[in-house]
């Protein structure tokens, strides 16, 4: 048992430097298929935006903007947070890498609740998915985000809960340095959907 | 960034201070696409926001995801995506534009 601490890799037989940047390899390769599955939805709008591009402006002024704005401004907060927090445990700062990483988690569920009203504004406005093509994009695009936002969140909590246990530290903190890279690839990709669907239209 | 061998990990860690700088041009890149989409350029409206997104993203992926100081294997993985993603929005106009619409 008293080995079990040292030598956990079973079937790896990497050494910590190579397992660390493969690791982080195959991260941004699962990015790679996520940019892609978001770029087919941007072709469409894409396409559809060229077709008709006056109902994409006109449809897009019940957007509100002021919402869409404040989201930005929140998960562009909670990329920073995040990114301190990487740094934070590299250097070994176990709890302001915890405290960093719960006030991503709070930024999220801010986004989430912000997404919510604008949602509930929208149906009660009676326009749903089948309203136009424009709003067919927009709760799908805003809709596969919110899911990716979600699974960011889960992520995060599992990463909260074994940094406050110290499994993390600054010799090992592979898993903190991958969550925090998808959490800024769903902050990419809504720096394209917030002016794409509320500024432009 | 000479030497090669697997031993040395020269990892980089991002100060704070450059993170702040990070995200307060990222604030202002974004009041800045606000405020210009209130004002009508026309054609030129679509180019300035995507324009400036494309300046924040990048400036996210070097400094908050920290491919500034990744390896160019990292790069190619990271780009080859967005050389996908052109060809496939680049290939439907194509194919849109020089469609004979039948009605």
């Amino acid at each position: 048992m008293a080995e079990a601490g040292v030598d956990q890799s079973h079937g790896h037989q990497l050494d910590p430097a190579t397992e660390y940047s493969s690791s982080k390899l195959g991260m941004w390769l699962f990015l790679g298929t996520e940019i892609l599955l978001f770029g087919g939805l941007f072709a469409a709008y894409a396409i559809f935006h060229a077709k008709y591009p006056e109902m994409f402006f006109e449809q897009h002024l019940e957007l509100n903007r002021t919402m869409g704005a404040i989201n930005t401004c929140v998960l562009i907060f909670s990329s920073l947070t995040m990114a301190m927090g990487v740094s934070a445990i590299k250097w070994g700062r176990q709890k302001t890498a915890a405290t960093l990483i719960l006030i991503t988690i709070v930024c999220g569920i801010v986004f989430g609740v912000v997404k919510y009203f604008e949602y509930s504004a929208k149906f009660e406005h009676h326009i749903y998915p089948d309203t136009s093509i424009f709003f067919s994009l927009y709760f799908l695009m805003t809709g596969l985000h919110m899911i990716h936002v979600f699974v960011g969140l889960g992520i995060l909590a599992v990463l909260y809960v074994l940094t406050l246990k110290g499994k993390f530290n600054a010799k090992y903190n592979t898993p903190i340095e991958l969550g925090g890279l998808y959490w800024h690839l769903v902050d990419l990709i809504w720096i394209y959907l917030f002016p794409l669907l509320y500024l432009v239209g | 960034m000479a030497s090669h061998s697997h031993s040395d990990k020269h990892e980089h860690i991002t100060t704070y201070k450059t993170y702040f700088i990070v995200w307060a041009v990222l604030m202002v890149l974004t009041v800045i696409t606000v405020y210009v989409s209130y004002v009508d350029f026309g054609v030129l409206n679509i180019v300035i926001a995507m324009g400036v997104a494309s300046i924040k993203a990048a400036a996210v992926a070097l400094f908050f995801m920290h491919l500034k100081f990744e390896d160019s294997i990292t790069w190619g993985f990271a780009l080859f995506p967005l050389g996908l993603l052109f060809l496939l929005i680049l290939m439907t106009f194509v194919d849109m534009t020089t469609r004979v619409v039948v009605p």
